[in-house]
């Protein structure tokens, strides 16, 4: 397996009135363009783990960020790499859409041209490749024009992957993409994170965990702000060592 | 059961009379201004056309052209130049630049200048003004204003972009925005609540007698440049108010009517603009 992410020795803590080590000294290693799952119940740190990859801590006052995070051979921690740059390279998607307050077409321009990564006629494919990528084109070609605002929820979150795909990131980060929407919105969201598994490294933080078990080549299971197992889907999933990971697995398998 | 509903029932007429007294005291002093002023509109309608003749104040012909000129030449800069600082204070009080105490110590610093009386402006632009040796001028009013409508535009701004969904703001930066750029996705978001904070600092600025009376001056004379003085809307009506002659008193509702419609066409124009801004956000119409 060739990793695209090295995590070292990583602790996370919340400042402030209630001190929260949030990830206590995580080592784990993230596949290259696979689709890596991390699992684990409630309040185990996998939103904070998966923020530090693109370092959004750096945006809130009292997060503390200790150790090493490895991203195509760079400390991004360390490196002169601007965060700018960065968070081009590693996108994030969250749980809820957020679309910018503007049209569809300018949704998805907005960053190439803030990366000044297209312009013109060029942007107006990268449009088009990153909706028909995010299964979305059919629905909207005939009202790119249109407030991103007028769309479905299910919409607007594939259009905020399709926003995400349009600044060409090697990772693509996503934060229960799936947990706001309907059934069939869901399902068309997994077949599009399933389509695009093999062009990106992604990492993808569910509570589904039969969505876990369709979806991802990779597990990393978190228990309590620590890494308690992490391997092949079909190991985790089969064969799982930790006695926590088998109590889930067990779940997944009463439940399907 | 009983008691739950009492309670309700005494609850929603306390929401009625509240709404009444409003509703009714609004149209009282419409109706006041439309009765007193109305026929002088009516019967002489170029007086809000025509500049002052010679002893205006004391019963002389012409109209108020140079007041509502001054108000419009004083209020529209004063208000444009006030949003932008406006802005600047919001943003930087935002988390992504300034920590949380300072930005602390900064609001409470403008709701005590958003509570200061507007004739402390007037006087401490006077008092600039006598240490320069300058006379009363459109700038000086244009400065008082500025000064005056600040902290108000400046909190509602605040106001709005606190309200901006954090989730909105990271989904931003996750796309690689810089601190700038995250800031003008902020304002998109905002926009309507900026737009409302804009309009009431207008209305402040336009219908303020005490920050200009002294600072842009009283004179009888059109608006001639910018180091001239001109007269305000509300300053003249308070000098025709208090006059001697019934007819001139009549033109101060006359006057007092136009300033109403003025503030009601710049109200409506601005929410059409927002309206159409705020179809883009999300949660929005
Ligand atoms: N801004 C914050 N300030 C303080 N503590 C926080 C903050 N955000 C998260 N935490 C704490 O850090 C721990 C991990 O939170 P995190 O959001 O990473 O969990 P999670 O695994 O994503 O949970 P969920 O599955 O419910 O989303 C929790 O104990 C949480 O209370
Ligand atoms: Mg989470």
């Amino acid at each position: 397996m060739e990793s695209e992410i090295q995590i070292r020795d990583l602790t996370i803590t919340y400042g402030g009135r209630h001190h929260v080590v949030a990830v206590n000294n995580v080592s784990v290693d993230i596949p290259r363009n696979r689709l890596t799952a991390i699992i684990g119940p409630s309040g185990c740190g996998k939103t904070t783990l998966l923020k530090a990859l693109n370092r959004l801590h750096d945006i809130k006052e009292g997060v503390q960020v200790r150790g090493h995070i490895v991203i195509g051979g760079e400390d991004i921690y360390q490196s002169r790499l601007p965060v700018f740059e960065l968070r081009r390279r590693v996108g994030l998607i969250g749980q809820k859409p957020y679309p910018l307050p503007a049209s569809i077409y300018d949704n998805v321009a907005y960053g190439p041209r803030i990366h000044r990564r297209a312009k013109g006629g060029e942007l107006n494919e990268v449009v088009e490749r990153c909706l028909r990528q995010a299964h979305l084109w059919e629905e909207v070609e005939d009202r790119l024009d249109s407030p991103a605002a007028g769309l479905s929820v299910g919409q607007q979150q594939r259009l905020c992957i399709a926003r995400a795909l349009a600044v060409e990131p090697e990772v693509i980060l996503c934060d229960e993409v799936t947990s706001a929407l309907d059934p069939l919105s869901s399902q068309k969201v997994e077949n599009l994170l399933r389509s695009l598994r093999e062009k990106y490294t992604m990492v993808m933080v569910t509570h589904i965990l039969r969505q876990a078990r369709r979806l991802a080549d990779y597990v990393i299971v978190m228990y309590m702000g620590e890494v308690i197992e992490a391997g092949e889907a079909q190991e985790v999933f089969g064969n799982p060592r930790h006695e926590k990971t088998r109590e889930y697995v067990k779940g997944i398998m009463a439940g399907a | 059961m009983n008691r739950r509903h009492l309670e309700q029932q005494v609850a929603l007429c306390a929401m009625y009379g509240a709404l009444v007294m409003v509703v009714v005291s609004l149209l009282l002093i419409i109706g006041v201004t439309v009765l007193r002023g109305g026929h002088v509109l009516v019967t002489r309608p170029e007086v809000v056309v025509t500049p002052p003749g010679p002893r205006y104040l004391l019963g002389g012909g012409g109209g108020f052209v140079h007041a509502i000129l001054g108000s419009l030449y004083l209020v529209l800069p004063a208000t444009l130049l006030a949003s932008g600082i406006a802005m600047g204070i919001a943003l930087y009080l935002q988390s992504d630049y300034t920590s949380r105490r300072t930005a602390g110590a900064i609001r409470n610093l403008l709701d005590a200048l958003w509570g200061t009386p507007s004739i402390v402006y007037g006087m401490f632009v006077l008092t600039i003004l006598i240490s320069l040796q300058q006379r009363a001028s459109l700038l000086a009013g244009i400065a008082a204003l500025t000064l005056l409508e600040i902290p108000i535009i400046a909190r509602y701004a605040d106001a709005a972009v606190q309200a901006v969904p954090p989730m909105a703001k990271e989904t931003s930066y996750a796309l690689g925005t810089t601190r700038w750029e995250n800031s003008q996705v902020v304002i998109r978001y905002a926009l309507p609540g900026i737009a409302t904070g804009v309009l009431i600092g207008l209305g402040r600025g336009i219908g303020d007698a005490a920050s200009v009376i002294f600072t842009a001056g009283a004179g009888n004379n059109m608006p001639s440049g910018l180091l001239e003085g001109v007269t305000a809307l509300p300053v003249l009506i308070f000098q025709q108010a208090s006059s001697f002659y019934p007819s001139v008193r009549e033109q101060a509702y006359a006057a007092s009517f136009v300033l109403i419609v003025i503030v009601l066409v710049l109200n409506v124009a601005s929410r059409l603009v927002t309206n159409y801004f705020a179809r883009y956000i999300p949660g929005g119409r």
